[in-house]
């Protein structure tokens, strides 16, 4: 019982009291108001990033987000789980590539702009050494180099779970498949696309949705790697970032700006969950197992 | 002669290129960890160009003495909190999900599907959807600032996926064991307490190391919460320490360091059940 006054106080209450907060301005109802305001402020989507170049906007940079770091995050950890199944010290490999998911993200965050920092980083010198010049810039101080940079090194960081993810779902498909294919002359491509792609689409799934989530509440790494604003012009801002400013580094708080930010987070994440749900619901797992399945595995991908 | 004299190396070959590549990618993952951790412990002055220029090269503790010492924020005292933190934080969600996990797996109740769901919309929540409300809460009743009101707030984001993380171990323990102890007249509670609860172990084992973690590594619910400088924890120390407009990468690296060795020490020797907390039911349904 007290567990559940515990949920009602500081789960669902604030929860309610947000969205309410986000069709007020002050104690005078606004409807969509805030929305509007939020959607027409260059700081959310700007205009002039089409053609100009970072920044483009909060909403614009989360939808970067999901368009170059899921599939590359997906990508780079099936091919590490395939890669790694016959590989000696797999696990040590494993463990290595896992480290940017057991720290903080805070952290993560430090280490990705000291990393493209120069003349103090890793990046910025090799692409000297490799003769591109144009890269070989403090990729901190320049908006395109900020968002690019952070974006890619946040595939680094998260690569880790699918790599994990994907390994256990490759023990999980039976040898003797991959046995009597090999039986059959098919070749190792073939036995990819046909066998184990297919028997890995649930993992995918999975990891997919949580990448989704991730990249939909990015805040800690951003926050670490620049500062409250985004970095240069607001470059690398992102959503969770542009709330956290209007609640409590603006003076006066604009809470109702930042509730309507807040909602529209929700409302994506609310839709990305609502689709893997609806997805497991509709597959050929059992209701009561895809939902189980669905909500340790969510929890773990924080 | 050529066929089984040319077959060999060429497979040896290929599993060489394998493990190199493998090996290759492994070690490359870490350059971004080695840099930080180079600079940690290395004077400012010789790494400013670049942590991996080796001459001079003066190792020293001295960052980590001033990162640990800091006068804008220590870390002896970030990690003190953190851990003051964290260590409640997990244990409370822990000993609700005990119990309630079990009464959710062993009693059936009407709407059983609607609390999955519920709890798997609740995960997709950001923790921005409740930063205002639980700050003029916590705020009203004087538990803003106090690691009591951190805490509260750390456990009630825990208890769902907890209770349902529990109650799907509980389901795969094989009833008959409990009806057995229950016909030999044990009480329900004595079930519970000397049959139930030493098989679930590893179950706890994985939602020590999980909520633990989540709980170390969180950034935003400590940053809304404790406002006060003597009362940061250690990611809250990181930023502290990062300086206006440049960057004290000295202080800065130790400090990662720092935060960065509890878990993922932690994840060293629990790893077997991070994993499997983290996978187990992801794949296995």
């Amino acid at each position: 019982m007290p567990a559940a006054i515990l949920l009602l106080l500081l789960v669902f209450y604030p929860i309610a009291t947000t969205i309410i907060l986000s069709f007020f301005s002050g104690s005078s109802f606004v409807g969509l108001g805030n929305y509007g305001a939020i959607l027409q402020d260059p700081a959310t989507l700007n205009p002039n990033g089409l053609s100009g170049g970072p920044p483009y906007g909060t909403l614009v940079n989360n939808l970067l987000w999901i368009v170059i770091h899921l599939p590359l995050s997906l990508f780079t950890g099936l091919v590490l789980a395939v890669l790694l199944q016959r590989v000696r010290g797999a696990s040590i490999i494993k463990s290595f590539i896992f480290l940017g998911m057991v720290t903080p993200l805070i952290v993560i965050g430090v280490l990705l702009g000291f990393t493209i920092e120069a003349p103090v980083g890793f990046v910025p010198a090799f692409f000297g050494s490799i003769g591109l010049p144009s890269l070989d810039v403090n990729w901190i101080a320049h908006p395109t180099t900020l968002l690019f940079g952070l974006i890619l090194g946040s595939v680094w960081s998260w690569t880790g779970f699918s790599t994990i993810i994907y390994s256990a779902g490759l023990t999980t498909i039976p040898k003797d498949y991959f046995e009597a294919a090999r039986v059959d002359g098919a070749s190792e491509w073939h036995i990819f696309t046909r066998i184990t792609w297919p028997l890995l689409r649930p993992v995918t799934l999975v990891i997919v949705t949580m990448s989704l989530l991730w990249e939909l509440k990015l805040f800690d790494i951003i926050l670490g790697a620049t500062n409250a604003g985004g970095g240069v012009g607001g470059a690398a801002d992102v959503l969770a970032l542009q709330m956290y400013r209007y609640a409590f580094v603006a003076l006066p708080p604009e809470s109702n700006k930042a509730a309507a930010v807040a909602c529209m987070l929700l409302l994506f994440t609310t839709l990305v969950a609502g689709f893997l749900f609806r997805r497991l619901l509709t597959g050929d797992a059992p209701k009561p197992r895809a939902a189980r399945r669905l909500a340790t595995s969510t929890r773990a991908g924080e | 002669m050529a066929g089984p004299v040319l077959r060999l190396p060429h497979i040896r070959l290929r599993t060489v290129l394998v493990h190199l590549a493998a090996w290759g990618i492994g070690v490359a993952w870490l350059i971004p960890f080695l840099g930080v951790a180079v600079v940690a412990f290395r004077p400012l002055g010789e790494v400013a160009l670049g942590w991996w220029n080796l001459s001079p090269f003066n190792p020293t503790l001295a960052n980590f003495a001033g990162a640990w010492g800091n006068s804008d924020c220590p870390l002896s005292m970030g990690i003190r909190n953190s851990l003051l933190v964290a260590v409640p934080s997990t244990f409370i969600p822990l000993m609700v999900g005990a119990f309630a996990g079990y009464g959710f797996a062993r009693y059936r109740f009407p709407g059983r599907d609607y609390v999955f769901l519920s709890v798997v919309l609740l995960m997709a929540v950001p923790q921005q959807m409740v930063a205002v409300p639980i700050f003029k809460l916590m705020l009203s009743v004087g538990l803003l600032n106090q690691f009591l009101g951190l805490i509260l707030l750390h456990s009630a984001w825990g208890i769902p996926w907890i209770v349902l993380f529990m109650r799907n171990f509980y389901r795969t323990l094989p009833v008959e064991i409990e009806e057995a102890a229950r016909v030999d007249g044990a009480s329900e509670f004595k079930t519970f307490y000397r049959i139930v609860l030493p098989m679930a172990l590893p179950a706890f084992a994985a939602v020590v190391v999980l909520q633990f973690m989540w709980v170390w590594n969180d950034f935003f619910f400590a940053k809304i919460m404790l406002q006060s400088t003597d009362r940061a924890v250690a990611t809250l120390c990181v930023t502290q320490l990062s300086g206006q407009f440049t960057r004290p990468w000295d202080l800065l690296s130790a400090a990662a360091i720092l935060t960065l060795l509890v878990p993922v020490g932690l994840y060293i020797v629990l790893q077997r059940y991070y994993i499997r907390g983290m996978i187990g039911w992801t794949i296995k349904g």
